[in-house]
């Protein structure tokens, strides 16, 4: 009696989301797949298809996307901020940081900087766990997303995992913000106590 | 339980059945030193029969194994197999045996809960304790040839460093060696002593001659051939490696095993040599469609061995983000199902359309869209950053509650879905709870059962919901379950964003190597698929003693055979996607 009904109701359902597809083409006048409306295709506002054109055209990440860990490198003198305490190496769930804390060559004491930072990236889940717990915000989590290669040497040394201070900045300009109020805050209290 | 039910003495308390137990089996039962009662290994079948008959634990949970090759106050070496038995509302009733490490056997308590059939062969396979009167004790997630049992303690993998992380070559001398270097060709894997592959027989024969073979003869009967088929591990509609050994007559189902293991990786063995923090991004890899409820289940436990308290915004996140990743279950499951009856990706991409918005949500806060590694002992990692809670409101308000009506429009209201799904596959609750099943599989079989309700956590009490029933218990029902549940998700989610207090998000200072107090702790949570359970062992150390994942997607293929029995082999793909199930999880 009514079997063919719920059937058509169905048909209905794609029938109408193939609809909008083309009266949002028609409404934004062929304009709809420019960048400047690619955040309302992919809002929840949005309708019809959500693709994005990958590569042509790239989601914008959210400052706490992670991607792979890197070092930062303060500019001037004062070079990589990491004073080899290795919390990083500690907290690492797959155990794919190894630190190798530098040694004075006359005295033989330990200093508070690495001679050797390596990360397997092969092994590394990004997790972001040794950003999170690092005390002297010295490894950030990164956005690079594009980490296809041709060789397969994972193994990122200092050469690899150290960038600059703005990279970080760039990215995370939020939390880059946050930091520097809260070191200068430090360092004036250092300075009066 | 009702007004009329006849009055037996039914204790109200756990600390009162036990002093029944101990009453009644005097002798073979004593209270454990953590919690629970350790009941003498010849007793055990009884005990189990009074508790679920006298007492209405009808519903066996957990089944694990823990190693203890030390003799250790007042014990011997020995192995303790763990039980956690539940009725209707309450805690668990945890019930434990020894077995004599040298030669552990321990009674099999399939006759009394089917559920301990998968649950008995998974802990066989990886403690190595055997249980006297199983009707199928195989090996379940590793290879026949496997060996040795590798969640005992004694038991090294073949590119053992130390037992416990952090490893002493991380830091602070640091010298680093690449994965494969460590692990070369031919030394990369464990072999038994003098096993050859000459000779050896594989698997398959071991799990056809489980398969009923009732007449016998030159294999026809009425005219049909008698054929075995193997679905998977490379199946489409397995939902991953899943292998199905089905027994067929003409083109009804016989008999029929899932064969697991083929993602299995060793989970719980690396889940104790990681820290306890360590854990938590692997847990996000059990089921990869909803790591924001395994973060949660994980750290429930965790934080029942601290006793620590997480301050109201962080229940309140933790609540939304687990009310999310029901929505993104329940719907790419629904979708997952069409997809199965032949709706090519049509209700499939549908749902993952949605499903993406709220990998959005996921992505801004914790960073990740599907490993989102977000819960940390005494609340979360970071605070929900701008703009979330008004796309949030935007989703649940609006555009959620629209897709999923279209979706149901699509989906359900389809004559087709209809006439493949209403009468198939059908599970009688008794059958259901025996079974161990949970979720949604359960509820749609007429058990109004929810952990969020029946031993309610976090702040699911001071919400407004209902628990989604209904009664038919065939594939059908499971889908019209989800559809409910999805929207008593938005209700719960409504409700919470509406709330949502401000203050801290975590509860003091964060720790990286946290030390946890000795104990044991069974923590559970309503996941999508089921009653995800996390049943942990601390020596005091910063490392889980034993850890243990009672997986629902595990626990709820154990009914599958009973399912395809008599069904056609090709609703055994429709039957498959209503249980919902993430290899993931199941192989661990």
């Amino acid at each position: 009696m009514t079997y063919g009904l719920g059937l058509a109701k169905s048909f209905w359902v794609t029938l109408r989301r193939l609809a909008i597809t083309y009266w949002e083409d028609i409404r934004f006048l062929g304009r709809r797949y420019r960048p400047e409306n690619l955040p309302y295709r992919q809002s929840a506002k949005g309708r019809g298809v959500m693709t994005v054109q990958y590569p042509k055209e790239r989601m914008t990440l959210p400052e706490n996307y992670r991607q792979f860990p890197f070092l930062l490198e303060e500019p001037g003198a004062d070079g990589i901020r990491c004073v080899a305490c290795g919390i990083c190496a500690q907290v690492c769930p797959p155990q794919c940081i190894w630190v190798e804390r530098a040694t004075d060559s006359q005295t033989g004491k330990p200093l508070r900087k690495p001679s050797a930072f390596y990360i397997d990236v092969s092994m590394c889940m990004s997790c972001g766990l040794c950003a999170e717990f690092c005390p002297s915000d010295a490894i950030k989590m990164d956005h690079d997303y594009e980490i296809a290669a041709y060789q397969r040497s994972f193994l990122w040394g200092l050469d690899r995992l150290v960038r600059p201070l703005d990279h970080h900045a760039q990215i995370h300009p939020k939390a880059h913000s946050a930091e520097q109020a809260e070191r200068r805050r430090k360092a004036a209290q250092a300075k009066d106590g | 339980m009702s007004e009329g039910a006849p009055e037996v003495k039914v204790s109200r308390s756990t600390s009162e059945l036990h002093s029944l137990l101990s009453e009644r089996f005097s002798g073979a039962v004593r209270p454990a030193e953590h919690e629970g009662l350790v009941v003498a290994a010849d007793r055990l079948v009884d005990v189990a029969n009074y508790l679920r008959d006298d007492h209405g634990y009808s519903y066996l949970a957990c089944v694990t194994g823990v190693d203890y090759p030390e003799p250790a106050s007042g014990h011997p070496a020995r192995f303790e197999v763990v039980y956690h038995a539940c009725r209707s509302e309450g805690e668990p009733i945890v019930l434990r045996v020894h077995a004599d490490r040298a030669d552990p056997v321990v009674p099999s308590l399939v006759p009394v809960w089917p559920a301990a059939g998968f649950q008995e062969r998974e802990v066989w396979d990886l403690v190595g304790v055997r249980f006297d009167g199983h009707p199928d004790l195989r090996r379940i997630l590793l290879w026949e040839g496997f060996d040795g049992h590798p969640l005992r303690k004694d038991w090294h993998e073949a590119y053992y460093e130390a037992d416990q992380k952090p490893f002493p070559s991380r830091y602070p001398e640091g010298k680093p060696a690449a994965a494969e270097e460590g692990t070369p060709w031919k030394r990369n894997l464990r072999l038994p002593p003098g096993w050859s592959v000459k000779g050896w027989q594989p698997e398959d024969e071991a799990v056809y001659g489980t398969l009923d073979e009732e007449e016998g003869g030159n294999g026809r009967v009425a005219g049909t051939d008698r054929v075995v088929i193997n679905m998977g591990p490379q199946h489409p509609s397995t939902h991953g490696v899943l292998r199905l050994v089905a027994l067929l007559d003409g083109e009804t189902i016989k008999e029929l095993r899932p064969v697991l293991g083929y993602l299995h990786r060793c989970h719980e063995k690396i889940g104790e040599r990681n820290t306890w923090l360590g854990n938590m991004p692997y847990t996000d890899r059990l089921d990869y469609i909803t790591s924001m409820a395994n973060n949660f289940g994980y750290a429930l436990a965790v934080e029942k061995l601290l006793d620590i308290d997480v301050p109201e915004r962080a229940h309140y996140i933790r609540v939304i983000m687990a009310e999310l990743t029901r929505v993104i279950n329940h719907m790419v499951s629904i979708g997952f199902v069409c997809n199965d009856l032949g709706n090519y990706f049509t209700g499939m991409l549908y749902a993952l359309q949605e499903r993406e918005l709220i990998l959005d949500l996921f992505e801004m806060t914790a960073g990740s869209r599907m490993m989102c590694n977000y819960y940390r002992f005494g609340g979360v990692a970071r605070d929900v950053p701008e703009g979330f809670v008004p796309m949030a409101k935007e989703l649940v308000n609006e555009r959620l509650p629209r897709r999923i009506d279209e979706l149901e429009t699509f989906a359900v209201g389809n004559d087709i879905f209809r006439a493949r799904t209403m009468g198939v596959g059908v599970l009688p609750a008794d059958v259901a709870v025996a079974y161990g099943c949970t979720g949604p599989l359960l509820r749609a079989s007429g058990v109004p059962y929810d952990v969020r309700r029946a031993d309610p956590y976090s702040i699911y009490d001071t919400f407004d919901w209902d628990v989604v029933v209904r009664y038919e218990g065939d594939v059908m029902d499971r889908v019209m379950v989800r559809f409910g549940e999805l929207r008593q998700s938005l209700r719960i989610l409504k409700q919470a964003l509406e709330r949502l207090p401000a203050g801290p998000i975590d509860s003091g200072k964060k720790r990286h190597n946290v030390k946890v107090p000795e104990g044991e702790a069974y923590g559970r949570i309503e996941h999508p698929k089921g009653e995800l359970g996390f049943f942990l062992v601390s020596d005091g150390g910063r490392n889980p003693y034993r850890y243990h994942v009672r997986a629902p997607s595990f626990v709820n293929l154990g009914v599958l055979g009973y399912l395809a029995r008599g069904q056609k082999i090709a609703d055994i793909v429709a039957i498959l996607g209503s249980i919902d199930i993430t290899l993931g999880e199941v192989d661990r």
